[in-house]
């Protein structure tokens, strides 16, 4: 045994190593990044396990099938925005007979720290059918692992690991284990568990359906699943999942004096799904209400109202006993809980008016020469029509900054790739000049089948693609083709390259882009312009690489 | 025993680097630790806060309770008041004095060194000038670190093994203008 200080997200990457994966995929996204990032330094640095970023989490997910499939552990990870990329082969691989180990991991965002919804995972999970394992703290983290993998192969099912945020990126000391388990032999799956023709999905299905039986049996005996009854406590009774687990931790001593002599209510941790149905109607057989505190939306609640006889009380985030949205902490269990708040240093002080301190672009970020010169065109354009007449549509990535002030250069984020189609949309319900913006990365996750779109309707539109040659914004992952491959890329695609601009994001060159938009956008056809310049993240580090690498050659 | 420290700042002020050495030093002491942080979007230049918790027993939230932080330390004044509903009534408040600003509304510094001066315990420390003095003014973290260690639970000599760990394998130069840095904030 070694201790070992790591991110919730680090030891869940050397679980998986120490249980033997083979194969690790994924796409960036806060906060599953550094699991990934850990499995590609251990493949890049100490020759481990294969580990590798994808173009996006569909392909990662892909991958990581055709690991199974030869009969090795593979991980996929992302974050939950991105089950949504990889639902196609997600949903389908649950009609699959895993062969080796599959684990989808994925890291929800309670509250949006750096996403778009809030969305949770374990309908993803119920949805498939398929079983998930939710850790509550590093350790957990750590050794679920093992577990997860050895129920894929005990019953030939992919399983979810849900992180959330607070733990993926949370440091505490990680007890792990000195040696890892042996890969797996290569061997394939048998091609009638894994080609979903009809008639073959028909039977798989029926298996899936049959196998749910075996997992709510797996699911009251998982030994993570724990329940602490009390039958003289008769009014409540607690349903805790994921974090609320700590949260009621956290308040228990002064809970426990607030009980009195009735003592604690009976408590039920839900540490993996399918839920554990008969361990809840123990629970439920004799009280009056139920208080269930879950991370996420309000999913066991919901489940929970469903199973449990009329006379019991489901209370939680859907009745205002908890919020509806946003990240659980010890304030809201402690008040759902009923204990009073606690005094802070705030009481009584008076306090001077703060600014707000939003996050920013970087200074001299090329992302802020383009959008000062794509302001400019977009004004002399509305300007020369008279009206507005210009649609900018963005994505998600640093650029996605643009949108505050002083720039407001895009007016729409809705999800990787949405840009392109969007313009597009835009362009044919009447606006004359669309403009798409996007990152490189973001092109190659789902850029490109936009562009197919555009170039089979002829669209008249003007993509922008930012280049600024990394992953920026979840903190410098490569981007799967360098710079000089987009403009092939683009041109592949059937865009005609007289409409091709590769040009550079210099703040000198403000003006003369800000003409190569207004050109590009009077082209009633499809115009593709790559602005290119390194992001200064990126310089820094290439930098330091180079200067690193340097001195090793010395 | 449980100490629960809010560390503020901006994005790239190196509060995790603060957050880090307290960590090491507390784990010296054989003391539990956890420390949870913020990413994504609040890198670029937006404000941070991480929250450290050291106990010598199991620590269950990653997130302190409002009211129940021991200490704010914070890289500049206007963020260290941003989160005093977590501290305790009877907590401490140390920060740098320097104002970070990277935006066009910043209030008026003497305003907040008013206020924070109105708390039962806060000290507003000139840790640049006393950075400058180490010989380096990347050393801003650790005259902070220093400025709070006798609040903080851990001894002298684990702090002071931290610093040098962490320095060591970088440059040893380092590993003495931190030390002076670290010395110069206990007295202040
Ligand atoms: S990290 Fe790079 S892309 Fe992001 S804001 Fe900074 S310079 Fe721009």
């Amino acid at each position: 045994m070694k201790e070992l200080v790591l991110l919730g997200d680090e030891a869940l990457a050397l679980g998986a190593l120490h249980a033997g994966v083979s194969g690790s995929y994924g796409y960036p996204g806060t906060p599953s990044t550094e699991i990934l990032e850990y499995l590609v330094d251990e493949f890049e640095t100490r020759g481990g396990p294969v580990a590798r970023w994808c173009a996006n989490e569909k392909t990662a997910y892909e991958s990581a099938l055709g690991v199974s499939f030869a009969g090795k552990r593979s991980i996929v990870t992302m974050k939950h925005v991105g089950l949504n990329v990889a639902a196609d082969p997600f949903m389908n691989s649950s009609l699959c007979q895993i062969k080796g180990g599959l684990i989808c991991v994925v890291a929800d965002d309670p509250s949006m720290h750096s996403s778009q919804g809030e969305q949770d995972t374990r309908y993803y999970a119920d949805f498939a059918m398929v079983p998930l394992f939710e850790p509550v703290n590093q350790q957990e983290a750590y050794e679920m692992v093992a577990e997860a993998f050895e129920l894929s192969e005990r019953l030939a099912v992919p399983v979810i690991m849900r992180m959330v945020t607070r733990l993926a990126h949370s440091r505490a000391v990680v007890h792990v284990a000195d040696t890892a388990r042996a890969q797996n032999a290569l061997e394939k799956g048998s091609p009638a568990d894994w080609m979903l023709l009809p008639a073959l999905a028909r039977k798989n299905y029926a298996k899936m359906l049959d196998k749910q039986t075996t997992l709510r049996e797996w699911a009251k005996d998982y030994p993570r699943n724990t329940l602490a009854l009390n039958p003289a406590r008769k009014d409540l009774a607690i349903v805790t999942s994921g974090l609320g687990k700590n949260y009621l931790a956290e308040n228990m001593a002064e809970y426990a004096d607030l009980c009195g002599k009735e003592g604690l209510p009976s408590i039920l941790h839900v540490a993996a799904l399918p839920f554990p149905a008969d361990l809840i109607r123990s629970l439920a057989e004799k009280v009056e209400t139920i208080l269930v505190i879950e991370e996420g939306m309000p999913f066991l609640e919901r489940q929970l109202a469903g199973i449990l006889p009329g006379r019991v009380k489901v209370i939680g985030k859907l009745t205002g006993s908890l919020p509806r949205t946003g990240e659980l902490n010890p304030e809201l269990v402690r008040a759902a809980l009923g204990l009073p708040a606690r005094a802070t240093a705030l009481d009584g002080f008076k306090m001077p008016a703060l600014s707000a301190r939003p996050p920013q672009l970087c200074k001299g970020c090329p992302h802020h020469d383009s959008y000062s010169a794509l302001n400019l065109a977009v004004e002399r354009l509305n300007a020369k029509e008279g009206k507005v007449s210009t649609v900018v549509a963005a994505d998600i990535g640093c650029y996605a900054l643009g949108a505050v002030a002083p720039l407001k250069a895009i007016e729409t984020i809705v999800c990787m790739g949405a840009s392109i189609g969007m313009a597009r949309g835009a362009a044919d319900a009447g606006y004359k000049y669309a403009f798409g913006v996007i990152g490189d990365s973001t092109f190659l996750h789902s850029g490109l089948t936009g562009i197919v779109d555009a170039v089979a309707s002829k669209t008249p539109m003007t993509v922008i693609i930012l280049d600024n040659s990394i992953v920026a914004m979840t903190g410098c992952q490569p981007t799967m083709l360098p710079s000089n491959q987009l403009e092939k890329a683009v041109i592949g695609l059937g865009v005609d390259p007289a409409h091709l601009r590769v040009i550079e994001a210099k703040p000198n060159m403000i003006e003369q882009n800000a003409a190569v938009f207004m050109e590009e956008a009077e082209h009633r056809g499809l115009s593709v312009i790559i602005m290119v310049r390194e992001c200064l993240e990126a310089h820094r580090l290439r930098k330091k690489k180079e200067s690193a690498a340097g001195e090793a050659s010395k | 025993m449980t100490y629960d420290i809010i560390l503020a700042g901006v994005g790239g002020q190196g509060v995790l680097s603060i957050a880090t050495i307290i960590a090491r030093a507390a784990m010296i002491d054989g003391l539990t630790v956890r420390q949870s942080e913020v990413h994504g979007m609040s890198q670029r230049g937006g404000g941070v806060q991480a929250h450290m918790r050291i106990a010598d027993g199991p620590i269950s939230s990653d997130l302190i309770p409002t009211g129940g932080a021991d200490m704010i330390l914070a890289m500049e004044p206007m963020e260290s008041l941003r989160y005093l509903s977590w501290l305790k009534p009877e907590g401490i408040l140390v920060t740098a004095a320097e104002p970070f600003v990277n935006i066009p509304d910043y209030p008026e510094v003497e305003t907040l060194y008013a206020a924070i001066r109105t708390l039962k315990r806060s000290r507003i420390v000139a840790a640049e000038a006393l950075a400058r003095e180490a010989g380096n003014l990347k050393s801003v973290n650790m005259v902070l670190i220093g400025a709070a260690s006798s609040s903080l639970p851990v001894s002298e000599k684990a702090l002071a093994q931290s610093v040098h760990d962490t320095f060591a394998k970088k440059d040893p130069k380092l590993v003495d203008i931190n030390m002076k840095a670290l010395a110069l904030g206990e007295k202040a």
